[in-house]
């Protein structure tokens, strides 16, 4: 019988090495797998890369791994938000790498590499500054910036519920980096409110097919209408 | 000559968005626009974050933060409405799947250029999101912004000198004293506000302009 769940957070992110570039589903605090992050903390893994949309905020999320100085880069979006003191701290000191990649080039770049794709010709940032220095070709009259897929070790993503084969459905605008971010690590592991049994969830919305899924942790209660 | 305030301003481009359109408006002042397209009408708001059928903030007890807009504010979802992916979600505005949105910027060419993200200074720490991804993916890219500077400089130029977000992708500037196509042949004003004239607007805007078609 296979059974992709774990009892505790800790046993959730075991494994876990200095060095790994983890991607980290979220929008603002939507999606964002909060008490996963808190156990990569303690689990006390250093020198890590994290891609991510923003860079959390406060001393929650993101944030707490950044202001335990373990990140050592940044890839994201949107790191500049109000209450990302850590990331301003340490960026500003020159100990934290950024790589700014537009949002749309973050998804489609996080596709590529869970799609087994080797590169994609994207038009965004075509003749900005964010495309200096990158391959260009036109295309049928069309301009566009080649960019690479962006792997990573693990991905930490938050959904709704699971069942033990790792299918998963999410809850609103939580979505967002969820289903993607699951099929570009090598190991995805998820936290959700609810464990249910196999065949409880409808075969017609689940939105992450197991497949993508190495390890489910039940967070009860974590969901943002019970917060 | 009576400036158009920001209100005015957003209830003026909502009057240029059809019933039907699907709809990504940005952060800030273009978000007010929602505000004034017609209840009675169907209209597809797009958030970047995952969502369709956007509707308008909820009461104070309906608050979800699993429901919020690209600002990271509350919002509610209309009957009818959906959620997805980023994936799905950039598909969308880069794929030439939303028909109208709309921007504000630090600066805009005639010709169409935008710089929205990046003052440029050497200083700040940049932060792009989605904008980049809307200027060449959306099927027309409004502005709006005011049209002169705090300090007087104008904001219409030949040619940006922030850096930029996407060439040639805008088609209309909305701005308080008045409208403009942008274009290959450069811009052309479509409506001005009352008391002003195309030479008091060339001479604001140093610029050779004339009046659109």
């Amino acid at each position: 019988m296979i059974d992709k769940t774990v009892p505790t957070l800790e046993e959730a992110v075991s494994g876990l090495y200095d060095g790994a570039a983890i991607m980290i589903s979220g929008f603002g605090e939507a999606g964002v797998p909060a008490e996963l992050i808190d156990a990569v903390v303690d689990h006390g893994a250093t020198d890590l890369t994290i891609i991510s949309n923003n860079a959390g905020t406060g001393d929650v999320g993101i944030a707490a791994l950044i202001k335990a100085n373990r990140v050592r880069k940044v890839i994201a979006s949107y790191p500049r938000m109000a209450g990302s003191v850590h990331f301003e701290a340490r960026y500003r000191a020159g100990d934290l790498e950024l790589e700014l990649v537009p949002q749309g080039n973050l998804a489609a770049r996080i596709q590529a590499a869970g799609s087994g794709l080797g590169a994609i010709f994207t038009p965004t940032g075509f003749g900005t500054m964010l495309a200096e220095g990158k391959e260009t070709r036109e295309i049928d009259g069309r301009n566009y910036v080649l960019e690479y897929p962006i792997h990573a070790d693990f991905a930490l993503v938050k959904a709704l519920k699971a069942d033990r084969w790792g299918n998963l459905v999410f809850r609103k605008a939580a979505r967002n980096f969820g289903p993607i971010m699951a099929m570009a690590a090598k190991h995805t592991i998820v936290q959700v409110s609810e464990i249910v049994p196999l065949g409880e969830l409808d075969p017609e919305v689940i939105v992450t097919p197991g497949i993508f899924v190495e390890r489910v942790v039940p967070v009860p209660g974590k969901s943002a209408a019970a917060a | 000559m009576q400036r158009m305030d920001k209100e005015t301003l957003a209830a003026r481009v909502a009057r240029d968005i059809p019933e039907g359109a699907y709809v990504n408006l940005g952060i800030g002042q273009p978000t007010t626009v929602a505000n004034y397209l017609p209840m009675e009408g169907d209209f597809f708001l797009h958030s970047e974050n995952g969502i369709l059928g956007m509707g308008p903030a909820p009461a104070d007890e309906d608050i979800d933060w699993d429901l919020i807009n690209a600002g990271k504010q509350p919002v509610t979802l209309l009957t009818g409405g959906c959620f997805f992916h980023h994936g799905d979600s950039f598909t969308m505005m880069r794929g030439g799947h939303i028909d109208i949105c709309v921007m504000g910027a630090y600066q805009v060419s005639v010709h169409g250029d935008i710089a929205n993200w990046h003052t440029g200074a050497p200083d700040a720490i940049p932060a792009v999101g989605g904008a980049m991804d809307l200027a060449v993916g959306a099927k027309q890219v409004f502005v709006m912004m005011n049209l002169l500077s705090k300090t007087g400089e104008c904001k219409l130029v030949e040619r940006c000198t922030y850096p930029l977000t996407g060439l040639a992708c805008v088609s209309r500037l909305y701005s308080d004293l008045a409208i403009f196509e942008l274009g290959f042949d450069g811009a052309k004003v479509i409506e001005m506000v009352d008391g002003l004239t195309l030479e008091k607007l060339r001479e604001l805007t140093g610029l050779d302009l004339t009046m659109a078609a």
